[in-house]
Formats: C-alpha cells, structure tokens, sequence
C-alpha cells in the first residue's frame, strides 16, 4: 500500500521536509479561522500562527497571534514582510449571502482576496504556500446539472446570485495567481455544505428551529461535509504538496427529506414559483434562513466528485449522512443543556500577558 | 484490532511517533514479514528482530488512538434512496401498482429477453412513442421483474423541472440524460441503463409518423457505450404508438406552458382532460434485439465522429427492419 492511502502519515512526511512552517490565516474570528488556528497549534513543526481577522477571535487559542484588521487587508502586504509567513490560508470567503450586505461580500470576498494574493504575490515575499477556501456554490444548482461534478467541470446554469458571482471571480482570481507565480503551490479547496457540532449556515440555524424550507414537489438530493473533516482537509492541504482544485464533500448524497428526518426539523413546503418571495415572513422573522444561492439547491440539489482529495490521500471520518446525523446529536445536547461548550471571550489584555510577558514560565502544562 | 490493520499501519510508519525511530523500524519489519513471505535466510538472519517485532506490534497505543480518531463512522441513512435517487421501496411499490396495467391492459409480450445480461452494464435502447409515453414504463417494469435488476432510465432533464413528477421520476429510477452520468452508471456500476436515442422527436411526432425511427440525435449513445465498454441492446416496441397518438401539435400553448411540446392526442378527444392520463388498451409486443458491442478502445476521450454516426444509423437501420418485421406479423393493434 502506497503511503499517500493514509492522510495523517502523509501529512507527517509532508511537513517533515519543510521545519518550522510559518503561517497567516484570514478570517481568525470566524469558525474555520479559529478552527484551523486550533489545529495548526497542535503542530509541532509550525513555528508561527499569525491570524488576521475583523473581530476577537471566538475560540481560544494559545499561541497564536492575533492582529485585527480591516476586510480589505490593506495592510497584509506590510504583514507578509514583516512576518516572512511561508503558507497562507485565506479562509475569510464569505459563503452565505444572508450573513451581510452584498456591498460587503464583494469587499470581503473580491477585494480581500484581491489584497492577499497581491501580498503573496509581490516580488521577495517569503510565500510558497496559498490555500483558498471555496464552496460548491460555484457550480450553482440547475437542472442540467451532471449527477456528480468534477473539478474541471463547468457550471450549466447561468450565475444568478451575488454570492455565487463574487466566488467565480475569486476563484478566477486565484487561477490567475497561481499561473502567474507557478513556484507557489495554490490549493483551492471547495466545500459541500457544512455542518458540524459548532458552525453556524444557513441550513444549520433552519435545522436548529426545527423548521426545513423545501420546495413543493421538489426533494432534491444534497451533499453535506462534517466540520471535522473541514478542518482535518485544510489540514491536510496546508501539511502537504497538493496544489490545484479540490472538491471536499462527504461520501454519498441524502434525499433533503431526509436531512429534515435526521435533524428532526418539519419541511416547510413553498410553492415552486418564486418560493423565496413567499418565504419572506419567515425570514423576516428569522423563522428560516433562505439566502438566494439555496434556492437551486433546493430544486436540484448538488453533487461533486470527491475522488481527486481522496486520491491525494485525504481520509474523510464522515459520510454525507454522517454529518447530519453529527450536526444532529449536537443538537440534541444543546437543546437539553442550552449549549454545547463553554462560552469564550477573548480578552486582549490577557492574550498580550500569557504570550509575551517574561513572568510567565513557558513550556509547562497548566 | 486485527492483524490487517497493524500491517497497514506498518508499511505507513509515520502514523506513529516520527521522533521514535526504532519503533517504526520495528513495525516495518514487522510488517514486510507478515505480508511478503520471507526467504529462510531473512528469518534467520535476525531472529531477534522477528521475536522483536511481533510482541511491539501490538504496543504503540499513539498508533490505534489516532487510527481510531481518524476511523470513518458508518453511514446512518434511513431511507434507501440510491445516489441517483431511485428507492427500491418506491420502485416496489410502482411496480405493484404498474402489475395489473402491464399484465391485462397493454398485455406485454417479450421476445429476446434472455439476450439482456443478468449481470454487467449495458445500453439499452428503444423506440419512443405516445405523447406521455407508455413504453419506458413498460420496459423497465418487465425487465426489472424478469431480472429482477435495476433499470435507470434516462431521459431529457426537462422532467427535473416539474414539481412533483421530477421528484417521482427520480425515486422510480429516471436519471437525467448527462454523458457522465451514464458513463457512470455503465461503466463504475455496471448497471442497466435504457435510452431512447430519438428523444422528444418521437414522442411529439404525429400519428401519420408512426413507427418511423426519428434521427438518433448525434449518436451520443454510442459514443458512451464505447467509452464505458459495454454492449447496446436495441428493443423494438411494438403497441406504444397507438396507446396514445397525436392528432396534432399546439406549438403557442406549448411555448406558453415551455413544454417541449402540446399535444392533442385521440384520447384527449375522446376523454377530455382524463384522455392524457389514459392510455388505449393496445397489445404491446417487445422484441430484444442482438447486442451491439463495438471493437474498440473504451475510455478514449473521443471517437471517429463517422464511426459513431454510422454506428448510429446502422443500429438504426436494424431497429427500423425489426419494427416493419413485428408490423408485418401484426393482425391487429388491440390483440397483436
């Protein structure tokens, strides 16, 4: 058996060549930021974790550095320099169009991205590495649509919302980076819909009220990646040599009636013409979220190919099902104890004291 | 833990400690003797080594935890819908109410069928007839009952958009027309997949076409039988035509409705708006043709354009002799 069968060995051998990795992550302050931050501090080999992000961070971390900054990353390239970080992972992309204006996706997805790459990009800088995350949301959602899509397929439907246009042209963006600067190694991942024990979409908040917009008629077949495996992928992306396009997404797909099934959630049925324009007095109460790039995938689902990631040698723990039976047993708990962990508030002050003051003695656990 | 999981981890050695060398050294001999069988010399040159080995495999405790936190959990689903979205449980339940129509109303005869594979991938085409056709039902009913294996029906992607009947369509097994989604079907999982090569010409062609083989598309069927290296089966379907033929077409009601087409059938005339969910008890008679394999390279990312199109046209040529042939027996529409 070929080691490369085996992520967590690869992943060692991978970083073995390379000491003492230095690395930059966008968007600290939300879940794969402060997730992928976590992970990396678990490493022994990565030297450095610098965070960039727009808020304190909401997970605790231990030796990672945190710099606020704007959505633009103005002052990422003075950052690159200062810090000779080796590997780049953008995770601040912006995937659900309900979470902020769409004068701001385009700041932070397009601008943002804008700024990173040509920080990376500059002539000296210290970069060999950048991973973009980005979603399935690219190849959109219609009726044309293969049963499963590869990385090099394209889209059949037009691209009808903000969202899914600000994320083709990042990843346009990227594709021209990494054929401009070939010594870098690009990776770009593409995430099926996420759920997990902690992070909040769309679909999660609708399956923690318990109530699933569907369209009438419709029970499409979807595709889900645990948050986990999110995590361990960029892991595993960051760790090794494998640039290109990946798909990421669990093993199989699932009826969307069965996703209500699982997550215990009652299908709220909209009529097939113009759902969202009826599903509004649910919106506006926050009853349900349904940003305009769920509308296709609740007609026609979506399914990608997840083999190229598998063949590079990435494991993933959870199938499609999987995720949503994880994402449901996490709520389960949270419904009977109110919440799943303990609430954290990053305290500048503190962070400051246990990184940097000489009173503390590094190196022991506490 | 078993003993093949011990070996995997041993020829990946650095899923245990990377600073703890020796260990791994261990493992990996470990491993090359319980997997390769080991000449006599090997054993004997390092017995220490061997006895070595065989107690540590069992040791690195680091190794089992990551292997367990890394273990893929099992697949809870809790219905029986196919990646496709084809349920068995709802197949079985079409085809216990489809029984009675197939059995008494369009009598279904088949002739060949010991010529469909029970087993292995294959392309399976037929003539399409009737405004809402009446013979794919048919066909995969009497095929799946027979076989008792699976038929995926490909068709145009225009079903996905109707509310419920593309919902409906997909749970009883239609899949829709993508190239890769039949080379998939085909070629990874040897399934049985059934095609009409005339598509909505067929179906919205008028009663006075009847049984002329419309143009095979661009003979993308053939194409992907030779890519995914499996036969094409041809069926000619006698009976179809009469359950439910078109008088006329209503293109400016189809362009309103964005149908592929409107038809005013007979039986429309005859039953009003029930007239397009009743078809006429006609006797339907299939016959299984020869199996078309072709004589070359599959996964080719093309072929000879003029191979495929003449390859088209000659199975269409064989389908349209079958089809006069079973006209020629014919007495009459209503009892073959």
């Amino acid at each position: 058996m070929p080691s490369t069968t085996c992520c967590a060995s690869a992943a060692a051998s991978g970083s073995a060549e390379s000491v003492g990795r230095r690395v930059l992550i966008t968007g600290l302050d939300t879940f794969w930021g402060g997730r992928m931050a976590q992970a990396l501090e678990a490493q022994s080999d990565v030297d450095m974790i610098l965070g960039l992000g727009t808020k304190e961070p909401k997970v605790p971390l231990e030796r990672t550095e945190f710099v606020r900054s704007d959505q633009k990353y103005s002052i990422l390239s003075r950052i690159v320099r200062a810090t000779q970080v080796d590997t780049i992972v953008h995770t601040f992309l912006e995937t659900n169009s309900s979470a902020v204006p769409s004068r701001v996706l385009h700041e932070i997805n397009v601008i943002g991205t804008l700024n990173l790459l040509a920080a990376a990009g500059a002539s000296g800088a210290s970069v060999r590495k950048v991973v973009v995350k980005s979603s399935t949301h690219v190849y959109g959602a219609s009726e044309q649509d293969p049963a499963w899509f590869r990385e090099e397929d394209r889209r059949t439907g037009p691209v009808r919302t903000k969202l899914e246009r600000s994320l083709i042209e990042v990843e346009s963006l990227v594709r021209d980076f990494a054929e401009d600067n070939p010594h870098l190694d690009v990776t770009v991942l593409r995430f099926a819909n996420v759920l997990g024990t902690d992070i909040i979409t769309p679909i999660s908040y609708n399956l923690r009220k318990r109530l699933l917009p569907c369209i009438a008629g419709f029970d499409p077949q979807v595709q889900f990646v645990e948050e986990d495996d999110v995590v361990r992928s960029l892991e595993f992306v960051t760790a090794n040599r494998v640039p290109g396009v990946y798909n990421v997404a669990g093993e199989g797909k699932l009826p969307w009636s069965e996703v209500a099934s699982i997550g215990g959630a009652h299908l709220l049925p909209l009529p097939p013409i113009r759902p969202r324009a009826f599903a509004a007095p649910f919106t506006r109460t926050g009853a349900i979220r349904f940003p305009p790039e769920m509308e296709g995938l609740f007609r026609y689902g979506r399914g990608v190919d997840s083999t190229k990631l598998r063949a590079a040698g990435f494991e993933y723990r959870y199938t499609s099902a999987g995720a949503v039976t994880s994402f449901a047993r996490a709520n389960n708990l949270r419904r009977a104890t109110g919440t799943t962990s303990e609430e954290y508030r990053y305290e500048q002050d503190v962070e400051q004291f246990f990184r940097h003051s000489p009173a503390v003695v590094r190196g022991i656990d506490t | 833990m078993s003993d093949d999981r011990v070996t995997t981890t041993g020829v990946t050695p650095t899923t245990a400690h990377p600073d703890d060398n020796d260990l791994i050294d261990v493992i990996i001999g470990n491993a090359r003797t319980k997997t390769a069988d080991p000449t006599p010399d090997e054993v004997d040159a390092d017995p220490e080594e061997q006895s070595a080995g065989s107690t540590i495999s069992y040791l690195p405790v680091a190794t089992r935890l990551t292997d367990v936190d890394n273990a893929p959990i099992d697949d809870p689903r809790r219905s029986d819908v196919d990646e496709w979205g084809r349920s068995e449980r709802m197949r079985s339940i079409v085809r216990r109410l489809y029984d009675p129509m197939y059995r008494y109303w369009f009598r279904v005869e088949w002739e060949g069928l010991e010529k469909i594979p029970s087993e292995g991938g294959a392309l399976l085409i037929a003539n399409h007839a009737g405004a809402i056709p009446s013979d794919a039902p048919a066909i995969m009913h009497g095929i799946e009952t027979e076989l008792g294996r699976p038929v995926y029906g490909l068709a145009d992607y225009f079903f996905r958009t109707l509310p419920g009947v593309g919902t409906m369509w997909s749970r009883t097994g239609g899949v829709p027309a993508h190239p890769d989604n039949a080379y998939r079907l085909l070629h990874d999982q040897k399934q049985l997949a059934l095609v009409f090569p005339e598509g909505t010409k067929a179906t919205s062609k008028t009663y006075s076409d009847r049984y002329r083989l419309r143009r095979f598309g661009r003979g993308g069927f053939v194409e992907i039988a030779m890519r995914a290296g499996v036969p094409v089966i041809p069926i000619a379907v006698v009976g179809a035509e009469e359950s439910m033929p078109i008088l006329f077409r209503i293109p400016s009601v189809a362009k309103a409705l964005k149908l592929p087409y409107f038809p005013v059938t007979a039986n429309s005339l005859l039953l009003g708006p029930l007239g397009y969910v009743t078809y006429f008890p006609t006797k339907f008679k299939l016959r299984v043709l020869d199996p078309i394999t072709f004589d070359v390279e599959p996964e080719q990312d093309r072929y000879s354009r003029s191979r495929v199109m003449d390859e088209a046209e000659r199975i269409r040529a064989t389908m349209q002799d079958a089809l006069h042939d079973m006209l020629r027996e014919r007495r009459s529409v209503w009892f073959g």
